[in-house]
């Protein structure tokens, strides 16, 4: 049976309703980016084939000229969006109100208790992750993984201009990382209801429902309980996932005879940086995901001072 | 001898011809100095140049690069969309006190006292929210059309840093009416401070380095050990100050650097493998 309340009730919440916008503007200009690769993709082969060709992505036509004046022809652009922003945001303010709920309460704990959307996701990670790692290793992490981005991408190729031939690697990368953010964000705000528990959408969220999982640790699953063997042992976990990572990376970056020329060109400091972030994040994150709603495994690495 | 008083006639033409042609004053002149002339291309672009406002703008661009299929205008939106919460914010100030005793009374009464207060509250928030996902479609553009490669590695690490600021101040703007909603996200996020290794007194390695519930990380953010007034305080003064105050420097060094890295970055014309290295 499907609770239409409770789904109407999650979706309509005026603080998720931009996650609802979100979702459609990137399905939008994602399809609107990958067309004008499409297109230019297509244009590189026609190059390739008859390198006299003009080599123009946008419309051209001999003659024309190079530039034009900001004044009008920017201006009246920008001038427009603005136009179009505000009225969005107007009928949008008109339409939906901002919410407020009781005053703050600290001997009433809101169920559930919710950050803002854009962070939900590393909240959802605290299911998986230590708060330590979630919500200040990771976030960091992202942080310099993204700084770093263009340092350690040492393809020139695909530098303004839309392509996914040429760049599969960079996007790929990106893409993989973008679509965990936002698939955790949608599913710690419409799959867990209160006490963080998993309710399918249209499942009515029931108070009182608790779910009471006994987790265990990666190496008891192989009968290890002994402090010291235990962390030994998630240790060694370790090290195998990183490197059984890295060949499965280094095989997914070395696929087509253009990925192996930028890799190629790639140096070693820049590789090992890169794998650094691919396995831990884009692998690590989901692997430990995984671990933990199949295997009910709580932690991979035992140490009196932290746990992983 | 000369009469000390103007023809009336005189005078009369000449007050006429200053509201007639007001171009023709000395007033008009002193505030735009340049004349605009619509069907000349040096006025338009004295226009461009010669304006405050306007000269973040080269006076001529790539004609491809107005195409709003490059770049889908989301850096120049989310940049609008800054002003319009700097605008809306400081009117909300007007409105709010940031203490315990009055901050949540004071939405209330925007809510159902000030006039248009609701819609100002709302449109505060809904800015808020739209720019955190204008900056992150922005983000994604650039990274599609690989707008990050040289010469601009360096802006695309601002643009981070502008990413990491619009996401703060949208959380310290959360806190702010002081309800449930802030409440519980705040005591939320700010948990996680706690366990920040070395300096979060629940974190790794942090009873060692002599973190307690009153000197660690947490306690610096919250001015205590609960999500309390002066805690209020101190996400009311990074909201309005010292978050805007910061990403305003880094959108100025942005926005510069999109200029002396040669304008925006395409469209260009498409490169072939084997013409690099
Ligand atoms: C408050 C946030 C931001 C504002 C207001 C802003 C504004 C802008 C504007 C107006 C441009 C001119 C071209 C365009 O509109 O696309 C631009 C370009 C650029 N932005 Fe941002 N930006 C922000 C955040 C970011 C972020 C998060 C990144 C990347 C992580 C970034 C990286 C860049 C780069 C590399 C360029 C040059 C693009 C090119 O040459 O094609 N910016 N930004």
């Amino acid at each position: 049976m499907i609770d239409w309340r409770q789904l109407r009730e999650i979706i309509t919440t005026p603080d998720n309703v931009p996650i609802i916008g979100l979702i459609l503007a990137i399905a939008f200009y994602v399809w609107y980016g990958l067309r004008q690769a499409r297109a230019n993709d297509r244009l590189i082969r026609e190059v390739e084939a008859d390198p006299g060709r003009h080599r123009k992505t946008q419309p051209y036509e001999e003659g024309w000229e190079r530039e034009v004046q900001v004044w009008p022809y920017l201006l009246r652009i920008e001038f427009l969006a603005a136009l179009i922003v505000t009225l969005l945001l107007l009928v949008w303010s008109l339409c939906i109100n901002a919410p407020l709920e009781d005053p703050a309460n600290p001997g009433q704990t809101m169920n559930p208790a919710k950050a803002p959307w854009y962070f939900v996701g590393l909240q959802e990670l605290l299911v998986y992750f230590d708060p330590w790692f979630a919500g200040v290793a990771l976030p960091v992490l992202i942080l310099i993984g993204l700084m770093l981005f263009p340092y350690l991408d040492a393809s020139p190729l695909g530098s303004g201009y839309y392509t996914l031939r040429q760049r599969r690697v960079a996007l790929g990368a990106f893409g993989a990382g973008f679509a965990i953010w936002i698939g955790a964000i949608l599913v710690g705000t419409f799959i867990r209801g209160p006490g963080w528990v998993w309710f399918w959408p249209g499942q009515t969220w029931d108070h009182t429902r608790a779910v009471y999982e006994t987790t265990r640790d990666l190496p008891d699953l192989i009968g290890l309980h002994n402090g010291v063997a235990k962390a030994l042992a998630g240790f060694v976990a370790i090290v195998l996932f990183y490197a059984g990572a890295g060949r499965l990376i280094h095989w997914l970056v070395t696929r087509s005879e253009t990925d192996r020329r930028i890799y190629r060109a790639t140096s070693a400091l820049q590789y090992y940086t890169f794998q650094f972030f691919a396995i831990t994040i884009l692998a690590g994150v989901p692997a430990k995901i995984a671990l933990r709603l199949l295997l009910r495994v709580k932690y991979v690495l035992v140490t009196p001072w932290f746990n992983i | 001898m000369e009469p000390d008083r103007k023809d009336p006639r005189e005078a009369l033409e000449e007050l006429t011809t200053s509201f007639t042609k007001p171009k023709k004053t000395r007033l008009w002149k002193s505030v735009f100095r340049v004349k605009h002339d619509r069907r000349d291309t040096r006025s338009r672009a004295l226009a461009v140049v010669s304006n405050v406002f306007l000269h973040l703008h080269p006076a001529r661009i790539n004609r491809d690069a107005v195409r709003y299929s490059y770049t889908w205008g989301m850096g120049g939106i989310s940049f609008y969309l800054f002003l319009v919460l700097l605008f809306t914010g400081a009117l909300l100030m007007f409105y709010y006190h940031p203490t315990k005793i009055q901050a949540y009374r004071d939405i209330l009464y925007l809510e159902h006292d000030v006039p248009f207060g609701r819609l100002l509250r709302n449109m505060h928030r809904w800015a808020g929210h739209l720019m955190v996902i204008t900056v992150w479609l922005h983000m994604l553009r650039v990274l599609l059309t690989g707008s990050y490669k040289k010469p601009r590695e360096f802006n695309w690490m601002v643009g981070v840093g502008l990413l990491a600021f619009t996401l703060l101040l949208s959380f310290t703007g959360y806190l702010l009416p002081d309800d449930q909603l802030g409440f519980w996200a705040v005591t939320v996020g700010t948990n996680m401070a706690r366990a920040t290794p070395l300096v979060g007194h629940e974190g790794p390695l942090g009873p060692q380095m002599g973190m307690t519930a009153l000197n660690d990380l947490r306690f610096a953010l919250l001015g205590g050990s609960i999500v309390d007034s002066n805690a209020l305080l101190r996400a009311y003064i990074w909201h309005c100050i010292g978050i805007p105050v910061m990403a305003a420097v880094l959108m100025s060094v942005h926005f510069w650097r999109v200029r002396k890295d040669g304008g925006i970055s395409g469209p260009a014309p498409v490169k072939l493998e084997r013409e690099v290295p």
